[in-house]
């Protein structure tokens, strides 16, 4: 009897638990369309006409109705059965040579396309090789599918061989995550990891799959929409606050813009360059803002920050009114924020209303996305010139480092490389970079005059990404000229990718910039440490003769004089090709925001002055 | 200055999402003092009663980071002033038998009840205001406690209003406007 009792709840709650999923469910199939009588005569006839696909099939029809191209990836136990499909798959599927760079290459992919990156790896340590590609692409807001193969379902919580808990694991380097449990669920999934990536603020979406999932059956049918009612990002702006913007904008004396990777993301450039000629206020780039609005262009100022040009960082020091577009206050580009342009009201326009105050208070918030901001606020403003205040930042600038380098010194003076790869390639090539001192000296002095051509590890500042991203930007964009610039200790990290870029044949070229150190950590322990060099002097293989066994063209440059030979010869040869720049072991980057300090507070480079 | 300050989010009541949420506030460094989770009103929503520790713009960014999630569908926040919040607690205490009947009175007095009783022991359920509660054990203190729960606080908006979503109007976010003042969404 009491026995009895008990089983009755236990099939009630169990009942109440299937209830509530029910419920949810109608909740997602309220987008669909209501079906009218007549159609749901029709339904059970459309059903037979949806074809049975294994969940291997299902995976990869999702990924063509979503006209992917390109999955970067490699295979492993949990995902044999979903690489039997890829042969068949009308997508080309590009073998890396070790899980990290599929994500980094797919966000290469994703940076110079605008398109999601996709990338495919096993259970375990596949999956965990991902994580450093995922928290790359989600503080640089790059949209990313990442698929993981699980263990079979029986497994799963049982420490089986190869089994993490992924979606534990990168709960927060994810936009959202998924463990999809039903093969019913497989195809939606996909649908919406998709829109979750690519909508609002743009992020990586880890899809993870038990292998007993890709042999299961299932009609295919992708659907046409789809509906959280937790995610509904505000893309355009309340008018109000564009308003206020406006009248911000129409009193202020000396503005200045931040530019940054949103405006890029929304497919804003043409707004953002209608709204800056029309105010005739300059443009400051954030380091992933480098594209968004042409540097050769009078009120294109170039890089901001750490590493910021002299003129750039006192204008901010100098303006009144910081209109921030699509850029989250990373601490690298403010500085100390209590020195941060301290004289000015600031504008904040971006579409994550958590970033508004999080890190740089706001006195005109702006949520939204800025392509629709932009639309808004230009009929806003007035037609401006600000003469007095451009002539005034054109007097801070630094000439000191082109008198210098006029004198042309010996040495592969790494400036110099930069301008030489921008002059040879007339600023129309994309450009990627690892992380360090070469990255810096490339957002400098490159010259970016157009949206996404630029692919750099921007907030999680991860070594190795140069060559792997790439790869995913010429696949990307074959129609494009692309180099890498990265250094001796990044290409350690992820050179085995030659072998990609030559089994895949791509025309990239690679331009090593080598000091033998891990310069930027050696820039620090110079400037902030008395020159105590701790593990920082790195050895190398013979970068020319290891390109070579790769099968890749190779060329040593050690003096000034070679460096445009040298590229122009990289640029002749069709398939990848390595430049060795050999410059000073101890070149530093000028100017520079020590640690801690303001942007007002930089430092110059001793050698130049006087 | 750092207060106490309580949330009521409504979440999607999907398996994994408590992780989410408890993961978002401790990689955001947000303390949290007490959380409660349970059925809501409406099928498929959960509802939690959060208590975070945190200074007022702290607390504001911890509601638009939980607006972040997929699965969350409304933050709100429940001062002293507009809401009820009220907790459960589970006292076992040492009863002599020449000490019964005071721990009695005791409990009459915070409208507690007991619930259990063996020969050295009473089982008291009190529920209300965190204060009350407090103030029951401090009573009980030098009897000897031999065993606490405390469920923390369930809180609720007081009078007709209500923290509630509707299945297709997006999440209002009140939390983003408060402290940027001029309205961000107040169209």
């Amino acid at each position: 009897m009491c026995m009895g009792r008990t089983t009755g709840i236990d099939e009630r709650l169990d009942r109440a638990g299937r209830d509530s999923g029910r419920a949810e469910k109608m909740a997602i199939d309220t987008t669909r369309p209501k079906r009218t009588a007549s159609e749901q005569s029709n339904g059970a006839r459309r059903k037979r006409d949806r074809p049975v696909l294994t969940g291997s099939e299902i995976v990869c029809k999702a990924l063509e109705d979503e006209g992917v191209d390109t999955v970067f990836g490699y295979p492993g136990g949990a995902v044999i059965p979903l690489y039997d499909a890829l042969p068949g798959a009308g997508f080309h599927h590009v073998l890396v040579r070790f899980e990290q760079w599929a994500a980094l290459a797919a966000e290469g992919y994703a940076r110079v396309t605008g398109k999601p990156g996709v990338c495919l790896v096993t259970s375990g340590p596949g999956a965990t090789n991902l994580v450093t590609g995922l928290a790359d692409a989600m503080l640089d807001s790059i949209p990313m599918i990442a698929i993981t193969g699980q263990v079979i379902q029986p497994l799963i919580g049982r420490d089986a061989f190869q089994e993490v808990d992924i979606t534990g694991i990168t709960l927060p380097v994810t936009k959202h995550n998924y463990l999809v449990q039903r093969i019913q669920d497989l195809a939606p999934t996909f649908k919406e990891a998709f829109h979750i990536a690519t909508t609002g603020r743009p992020g990586p979406v880890l899809i993870d799959i038990p292998k007993t999932l890709f042999t299961q059956t299932h009609p295919y049918e992708y659907p046409e929409s789809v509906f959280r009612r937790g995610y509904q990002p505000t893309s355009v702006p309340n008018m109000r606050q564009v308003r206020l913007a406006a009248t911000a904008i129409a009193k202020a004396r000396k503005p200045l813009i931040m530019a940054g990777h949103g405006i890029m993301l929304s497919g804003a450039t043409a707004e953002f360059r209608a709204f800056v000629e029309k105010t005739g206020i300059p443009v400051a780039h954030t380091l992933l803002g480098l594209g968004a609005f042409p540097e050769e262009h009078p009120l294109g100022l170039g890089l901001m920050g750490m590493h910021g040009h002299k003129h750039v960082n006192d204008a901010f020091d100098e303006c009144d009114l910081l209109i921030n577009i699509g850029a989250r206050f990373d601490d690298r580009a403010t500085g100390r924020v209590s020195g941060f342009a301290p004289n000015a009201k600031v504008i904040h326009v971006d579409i994550d209303p958590a970033e508004i105050g999080k890190n740089v208070h706001a006195d005109v918030p702006v949520v939204g996305d800025a392509k629709e901001a932009l639309k808004l606020l230009i009929p806003e403003v007035e037609e401006r010139v600000h003469d007095d205040w451009m002539a005034w930042i054109d007097s801070r600038r630094d000439r000191a480092l082109d008198a210098a380098l006029a004198e042309r010194p010996a040495y592969p003076e790494p400036y110099t490389i930069i301008r030489a790869i921008a002059e040879a390639t007339n600023g129309e090539a994309i450009v990627t970079t690892d992380v360090g001192q070469h990255q810096m000296w490339t957002a400098q002095h490159f010259g970016f005059n157009h949206p996404d051509r630029w692919a750099t590890s921007g907030g999680l500042g991860t070594m190795g990404f140069g060559l792997p991203a790439a790869i995913g930007a010429k696949i990307g964009r074959p129609d494009l000229e692309v180099w890498t610039v990265i250094g001796d200790g990044g290409f350690q990290m992820s050179g085995t990718e030659l072998a990609t870029a030559v089994q895949e044949n791509l025309d990239i070229n690679i331009a090593v910039i080598n000091n033998g150190y891990l310069g930027m950590v050696r820039q620090w322990q110079d400037l902030f440490h008395a020159k105590n060099y701790s593990e920082v002097r790195i050895s190398a293989p013979n970068f020319q003769a290891l390109a070579e066994a790769y099968g890749v063209p190779a060329i040593t440059v050690r003096t000034d004089a070679e460096i445009r030979p040298a590229i122009e010869r990289a640029r002749s040869i069709r398939g990848p090709v390595l430049i060795d720049f050999v410059i000073e072991p101890e070149a530093n980057v000028w100017p520079m925001v020590p640690p801690g300090g303001a942007n007002s507070e930089m430092l110059h480079q001793q050698r130049y002055e006087g | 200055m750092k207060t106490r300050h309580t949330l009521s989010v409504l979440v999607e009541d999907h398996p994994g999402v408590l992780n989410r949420v408890v993961s978002l506030l401790r990689r955001r460094s947000f303390n949290i003092e007490s959380i409660t989770v349970g059925h809501s009103e409406q099928p498929g929503v959960s509802r939690m009663t959060i208590v975070v520790l945190g200074r007022e713009e702290e607390v504001e960014q911890a509601g638009k980071q939980l607006y972040k999630l997929m699965e969350v569908l409304k933050v709100a926040e429940m001062t002293p002033a507009n809401s009820v919040a009220h907790e459960l607690a589970l006292i076992k205490v040492a009863a002599k038998a020449q000490s019964r009947a005071e721990i009695l009175q005791i409990a009459q007095i915070y409208e507690a009840r007991v619930i259990d009783a063996s020969p050295t022991t009473l089982m008291i359920q009190a529920a209300g205001t965190e204060q009350k509660v407090d103030g029951l054990l401090q009573m009980l203190k030098g009897y000897g406690i031999r065993e606490l729960v405390r469920t923390g606080p369930v809180a609720m908006s007081r009078g007709s209003q209500m923290v509630a979503v509707r299945d297709t109007v997006r999440p209002e976010r009140e939390l983003a406007v408060t402290a940027n003042g001029s309205g961000v969404n107040a169209n």
